[in-house]
């Protein structure tokens, strides 16, 4: 049924249409707002709900984000993290959590200025799943596709509405773990999609690959979470749970007491409104 | 495409943008099709007569092209050495070089139906040649520009502003250019179908550093043409200021093959290379990918973009065209650095003699003219690009010689 030798992400995919559902994945930047308060909310994700675990690799200038993704990167860098440290955190986690697929998310350049090859052979070994890098469209990945997958990570593709029935077969046809469906044409924390329209462009992405496909961007409260995980394989949300810990900092931008609870709460009513949900996702 | 496989500079990018290991299209997924779309345009544009004789009428009697080529006496009397050109493209209508390259993407802009424009600026010349296009065409159009650099180029806002555009604040990050890229790129991403982007130097996503070098290519051909006039022959060296590097580009790109000539890209060295504080990505950078294409960036081991000094707003920016990143590690072009002080000194020299005020961004090409034209030999031929004109840095000039206006 499930393959053993398969990855984490496959096997979570195959657990959850089992389950008769779609997921939940969170988005965290790693090292937001703290090393130490990351770990924690990272170890505390599964238990909360989260199905899928995406970190961001902060940096400096990210282009597709609002500003509320921008600040979470800005936070992260200003206490110290860097890429090495990212992959220190998920090490860590994994002495705890052996199953949760954890994908790393974020731009080229951090992954360039360490070397494609050398990354992706520390990100699999700290026990990372996949990747997932905005700025390197297919045209562009064949340098991270190769090492990635010799290293056995999944190079997870995204697509967007402007990309159309000529552009998917090329964006999708090498991508690998799962395709993820930017809802909106806009950043991160925009406004998000109408039910109807994420319907539609799920089905059209279906048509042309057989990966489960992930839906995120405009995802903010429980029941949108729920509407999506209906629709596609997973809902993402991140800009709602960056804000949520924004609003427990104090203004010298520390944790307050709290944080981490206040947010794993959002999780996991987040993820109720998942597991409430009953979609028609093919068998 | 390897300098050793070809006896040509000049045939680059390849088809997909990368001029070398440089260049590329590093864009999100949602702008792709989109800068595909772009490419094909401006690739169906360039092969239609049409199009080329409507930009010449307006570079003719619009931007008052061609600039003329002035040889500067005084200064070259001063250095005591090489025959210096300065080629005025500081005398186009808006001032600057940058209107070249304005009025190549907006007739594309109009042909591809956009409907609303979107451009970064730095020192603001940009922006003012974009509004000015703007005007011209009946384009809505906004402007993301820094806070620190609205703050030092107040002048320029406000005629953007009269010019009917809107300035948008840039305050993320160290809110000068990086940023103000960044928030135009933002822009873009929400508003694909509508937009055009008009990007103001030769970098960014394929096909925008060559499109962007076509147009300023003008600056190159008509040197040519105008020197062959004036001395029958080749000039010997050329200088041009770098920050992106579209008027070096445009200078440089005509005589890539002309093995003779020496072409020399001065950079921003701001308080000195060795303080950390200037904005020289050749000479002080390392490869890596930003904005759209890869090049050599001003970023620290972990891969994070450091900030950018320059006194001169249009040269502060931790990036460079790729195809000077190719060109210097192809050896073709020599890329040096001028300081602040080193510039500031030139802008005063310049004007005492010349009676030209030039913009901060050629002082540094013509510090660095100082430092070596004395050494050259009397009929040695030496062209800098005057690509700007200084009226908008006077406040910050007076600033700097302690003076309040």
């Amino acid at each position: 049924m499930i393959g053993a030798s398969a990855g984490r992400i496959a096997r979570r995919f195959a657990l959850l249409r089992q389950a008769g559902r779609g997921g939940l994945a969170t988005y965290l930047a790693g090292g937001d707002p703290d090393p130490e308060t990351f770990r924690a909310l990272l170890a505390g994700l599964p238990k909360a709900g989260a199905d899928l675990i995406e970190i961001g690799m902060p940096f400096t200038d990210p282009m597709a984000d609002g500003p509320v993704i921008q600040l979470g990167n800005l936070r992260a860098l200003k206490r110290g993290m860097t890429l090495v440290r990212v992959l220190d955190s998920v090490r860590q986690f994994r002495l705890g959590d052996g199953e949760t697929p954890i994908v790393l998310m974020g731009y080229f350049n951090p992954i360039y200025r360490y070397g494609a090859e050398p990354f992706a052979q520390a990100a699999a070994a700290a026990g990372v799943d996949g990747l997932i890098v905005v700025d390197l469209p297919p045209e562009e990945d064949e340098e991270l596709r190769g090492p990635a997958r010799a290293a056995g990570l999944d190079l997870v593709r995204l697509t967007a509405p402007t990309t159309d029935d000529g552009r998917l077969p090329l964006v999708v046809g090498t991508a690998t773990g799962f395709v993820y469906y930017v809802a909106i044409t806009g950043i991160t924390g925009a406004a998000g999609a109408t039910e109807q329209s994420v319907r539609a462009a799920v089905q059209r992405i279906r048509r042309h690959t057989a990966l489960p496909v992930a839906v995120g961007f405009g995802i903010k409260t429980p029941a949108q979470a729920a509407a999506i995980a209906a629709i596609a394989d997973a809902a993402v949300v991140g800009t709602a749970l960056v804000q949520r810990l924004a609003d427990n900092l104090d203004a010298a931008g520390n944790a307050r007491p709290g944080l981490v609870d206040d947010v794993l709460g959002f999780v996991a009513a987040l993820a109720a409104g998942v597991r409430g949900a009953r979609g028609t996702r093919r068998p | 495409m390897s300098p050793e496989s070809t006896n040509t500079y000049r045939a680059g990018p390849d088809e997909r943008g990368h001029f070398g290991i440089f260049g590329g299209r590093y864009v999100a997924e949602t702008l792709m099709p989109l800068i595909l779309e772009v490419e094909r345009a401006y690739g169906a544009l360039r092969r239609d007569p049409s199009f080329q004789s409507e930009l010449d009428y307006y570079l003719t009697h619009y931007v008052g092209r061609p600039s003329p080529l002035f040889f500067a006496e005084r200064l070259t009397a001063r250095f005591g050495g090489a025959k210096l050109y300065f080629k005025r493209d500081e005398l186009n209508h808006t001032g600057s070089h940058k209107i070249n390259n304005c009025l190549g993407q907006i007739l594309l802009a109009r042909r591809m139906a956009k409907r609303r424009i979107i451009a970064e600026t730095g020192a603001g010349q940009h922006g003012v040649a974009v509004a000015t296009v703007c005007a011209l065409f009946d384009l809505p159009c906004v402007i993301y520009m820094g806070k620190t650099d609205i703050e030092r180029q107040a002048p320029n806002v406000f005629r953007m502003r009269l010019l009917g555009a809107e300035v948008k604040p840039v305050t993320s990050g160290s809110a000068t250019l990086k940023d103000a890229m960044n928030e135009a790129l933002r822009d873009w991403v929400s508003n694909v179908e509508s937009t055009y982007y008009l990007i103001g130097t030769a970098a960014g996503p394929h096909p925008y550093p060559a499109m962007v070098r076509d147009f300023q290519s003008i600056i190159g051909n008509e040197t040519r043409a105008q020197l062959e006039v004036a001395e029958g022959r080749l000039p010997d060296t050329l200088v041009a200021c770098i920050g992106g590097g579209s008027n070096a580009i445009g200078l440089f790109h005509p005589f890539l093959d002309e093995p003779s000539v020496r072409l020399v890209g001065v950079e921003a060295a701001g308080k000195g290379i060795e303080t950390g504080e200037h904005a020289a990505s050749l000479t002080g950078g390392a490869p890596g990918v930003l904005h759209g294409n890869r090049t050599y960036l001003l970023q620290d081991e972990d891969g994070q973009i450091t900030e950018a000094h320059s006194i001169s707003a249009g040269l502060d920016y931790p990036g460079i065209g790729p195809e000077h990143a190719w060109l210097h590690e192809a050896g073709r072009v020599s890329y040096v650095a001028a300081t602040d002080a080193e510039a500031v000194a030139a802008f005063q020299l310049c004007s005492r003699l010349e009676g030209i005020i030039p913009a901060l961004e050629p002082a540094h090409a013509l510090a660095h003219v100082a430092k070596i034209a004395g050494g050259l030999a009397k009929d040695h031929l030496l062209v800098m690009n005057m690509c700007g004109r200084g009226d908008k840095d006077v406040f910050a000039i007076a600033a700097r010689l302690g003076i309040s206006l």
